[in-house]
């Protein structure tokens, strides 16, 4: 590394991470009228999770140690979804894990709620939907069948009579009991009624009926796509499921505890940041104060990670052990600092000019600072290859380490290690090379040539 | 070159520093039992919120009339915001239904209607999940360790890779054992915080050594072996010295302002997360310092002694 700085290199690098650091703290919004359109966002836009914001965290499982197939599994999933949609809860995560036959849900108190029972919305989602196909198109029709009646439903793709074309379509297959319920009522309705079918009170679908129906096979066609085929055949499984969801393991956390821990981690990371300017700045002086620069920025650098500040990366639950990885990686930073800043001490001690000193201090700080990080990296990966969802990358990597466990059992962990690694990776960028910019370039200012001022002994700049 | 401190000549007396700390850990430990936060162990565990004076013995009375006998009641206030609650924990790890909960609620606000009982947290966890749990995150912290004893393995194996990793290994588990040490002594609960504490020290300890070896590699491509390897260690450790202090000084620095904020705000929480980890980095200072490379020079020593793998 011969690369001189430049004098402005040290403006524009730190006036980039002002101006990025300010508006990854405080997002960029511009406020019309009652609207507030967000352009960029901020921290307050953060997605905290329950552990910090309260909310539930439940597993539900099929009662009695019923063995359910996938299909089940991904029924039931629409099920729960369709419930949450229902009870206005948007914000949501839902995973299932088809090994243990468990589907993970966990939801954020929405701002504002003061009058939410938990208790009794967890009984809501977890109860299985009550499926039925009726005569006409209204919810009061007459009964035909109900969910236990039916066989099970496919998503299908072809041509529904001869030489018509192509298309989606949903393929039901009634059990004995409904086969003749439904022949009968097809034979009724051929060509002149149509028939619906329900989940609770929500209509699912209303079909023409074209010709009667005994062999218990049923095709509906019409306007589907891939994506709302798929979801209906799902809902009418989850209606046909032969177990109910229990609530084995949840909880929940109210508001009020978590609204004071935000604060206080606002207000602690403020004074530990000022904390560590001072200290950087006292004890190793200008890179010392650089680094302290830097160090805003790879904060800053982080949450916009987690915020969704970039668009090409999705916003991320922020939790405790979230904030941990991120301590671990800020400390981490501080640490290559340290390293680069010790070095070009010592550089300056044996003799060297600044610029000499600056290089070789600057290399040889190099080596222990990627193998510091790199294997923090290894920890971060493992950790997101045990704790995150199945079908993650890393998931799939550590997959013959992890197979006899069910996945994401705790979703926590995993956002220790996501922030961990972004906060490392982001390292490299600001702890090291962002400093090592702004440091040459404050080297090539004249009134900052003192050798005192990186680490040397006072006069003899 | 001379070493300004020899941290190699009272190395026997560090030794016997850590080792006294982990028998007193350990047998804490194995005395007093490990605290295992329902998260773990599985159980249920609620805290209601309340306004006003308490009848306790009413309170007792009405929710094992839903729950059952045997539960556990406590109560606690916060102090930064004044507010009551009362914990109520079932025995062993029973679980309770969340219909079974919600019996319990409207049992108490129908009785005592001005405390105005509200649910602050609940957590229900059936054994078999926590245990789990548990286990996954030692087969994680196993997975990592043999994962950086590989890399370390390969990156100085121009200095003896193997022992070095071992050693790594060894320094880890001690800065680990010092973290769990924490949990136990001080009667804190095993939970999620417990497993995000050991993880975040895991990372600082391995860093901590993997920069002191590094600096013991560079030492050994100026000097070769003509300084012998103790005061090669010495000299490394000498010059990483004022690093590994000040790394230290900071990070303590911020996690102490978390810890005081957190006791500020009554955030349990973040208080027995923040505090173990303070802990195990002032730990990571004293195990880089004075074990690890001690460790391996009295391994090298021992080598030599004996002629054991005579090969380079």
């Amino acid at each position: 590394m011969k690369r001189k700085g430049k004098p402005w290199h040290l403006f524009v690098m730190a006036l980039l991470i002002f101006v990025f650091a300010a508006t990854a703290f405080f997002g960029v919004s511009i406020q019309s009228g009652e609207e507030t359109k967000t352009y960029i966002k901020g921290a307050k836009d953060i997605r905290f999770g329950i552990d910090i914001r309260g909310g539930v965290d439940v597993t539900f499982m099929p009662s009695d140690g019923y063995d359910a197939t996938d299909e089940q599994m991904a029924a039931a999933e629409t099920v729960i979804k369709q419930r949450l949609v229902n009870l206005n809860i948007t914000d949501n995560e839902v995973y299932v894990d088809y090994n243990k036959d468990r589907i993970i849900v966990r939801f954020p108190w929405k701002e504002g709620e003061t009058d939410f029972n938990p208790e009794a919305a967890i009984q809501e989602i977890g109860t299985t939907a009550h499926l039925t196909f009726r005569k006409g198109s209204a919810p009061d029709g007459e009964l035909i069948l109900e969910g236990k009646d039916v066989e099970k439903a496919m998503p299908a793709y072809g041509p529904t009579h001869d030489g018509g074309p192509s298309e989606y379509y949903l393929s039901l297959e009634f059990k004995d009991s409904g086969r003749e319920a439904f022949a009968a009522a097809t034979t009724e309705l051929a060509g002149k009624g149509a028939i619906s079918i329900w989940m609770d009170e929500l209509n699912v679908s209303v079909a023409m009926v074209n010709t009667a129906i005994t062999d218990g096979h049923a095709i509906i066609s019409g306007n589907f796509d891939q994506e709302s085929v798929i979801t209906m055949a799902n809902q009418i499984n989850s209606g046909a499921l032969p177990f109910a969801l229990s609530a084995d393991s949840y909880s929940t956390i109210s508001p009020s505890l978590g609204g004071s821990s935000l604060k206080a981690m606002v207000i602690a990371g403020v004074i530990a940041f000022a904390l560590i300017l001072v200290f950087m700045t006292v004890v190793y002086r200008l890179p010392g104060f650089l680094a302290s620069v830097a160090l805003l920025g790879q904060t800053a650098a982080t949450l916009a990670f987690v915020s969704g500040y970039l668009p090409a990366f999705n916003s991320f639950t922020l939790t405790l052990p979230g904030i941990a990885g991120i301590i671990l990686a800020i400390g981490m930073g501080v640490d290559a600092n340290v390293i680069t800043a010790e070095r070009i001490r010592e550089e300056i001690a044996s003799g060297k000019t600044l610029d000499g000193a600056l290089s070789s201090g600057f290399a040889r700080g190099l080596a222990p600072i990627i193998d510091g990080n790199v294997t923090i990296v290894i920890v971060a990966c493992v950790l997101m290859g045990a704790f995150g969802p199945t079908d993650g990358f890393f998931a799939k990597v550590f997959t013959p380490i992890f197979f006899a466990f069910g996945p994401s059992t705790a979703g926590t962990i995993y956002s220790f290690g996501y922030t961990l690694l972004v906060g490392v990776l982001l390292n490299f960028v600001f702890g090291v090379l962002c400093t090592r910019i702004m440091i040459r370039g404050a080297s090539r200012i004249k009134g900052l040539r003192k050798l005192w001022l990186y680490g040397g002994v006072r006069n003899d700049g | 070159m001379t070493a300004k401190h020899d941290f190699m000549k009272h190395r026997k007396v560090f030794f016997t520093i850590s080792l006294v700390l982990v028998a007193f850990i350990l047998g804490t430990a194995l005395i007093l039992g490990v605290p295992m936060d329902i998260q773990f162990k599985g159980g249920a565990m609620a805290v209601l919120g309340y306004q006003g004076e308490l009848d306790l013995s009413g309170v007792k009375a009405t929710v094992s009339d839903v729950l059952g006998s045997g539960l556990t009641f406590q109560q606690g206030s916060d102090i930064a915001t004044g507010a009551n609650s009362l914990t109520i924990t079932m025995p062993g790890a029973q679980t309770v239904s969340a219909e079974q909960m919600e019996d319990t609620l409207d049992a108490l606000q129908a009785s005592f209607a001005d405390n105005d009982f509200e649910m602050l947290k609940m957590n229900n966890v059936p054994p078999t999940i926590g245990r789990e749990f548990f286990h996954k995150s030692w087969v994680a912290v196993g997975a990592a360790c043999l994962l950086i004893l590989a890399y370390i393995a390969v990156r100085f194996r121009k200095i003896g890779g193997l022992p070095a990793g071992v050693m790594a290994i060894i320094a880890l588990l001690n800065d680990l054992l010092i973290v769990f040490g924490v949990f136990v002594v001080l009667r804190i609960p095993l939970n999620g915080n417990f497993i995000a504490a050991m993880l975040t020290i895991l990372g600082y300890s391995i860093n901590d050594t993997v920069v002191m070896y590094d600096r013991i590699r560079e030492n050994e491509s100026i000097y070769g072996r003509k300084l012998g390897f103790e005061a090669l260690v010495n000299t490394s450790i000498n010059q990483s010295l004022r690093r590994s202090v000040n790394t230290t000084v900071t990070t303590c620095m911020a996690l102490a302002t978390v810890c005081v904020i957190a006791v500020l705000f009554g955030l349990d929480s973040i208080f027995t997360f923040a505090l173990p980890l303070m802990i195990g980095m002032i730990s990571g200072l004293y195990t880089s310092l004075f074990i690890t490379t001690s460790l391996w020079v009295t391994w090298e020593n021992y080598k030599a002694k004996h002629h054991i793998g005579k090969k380079k």
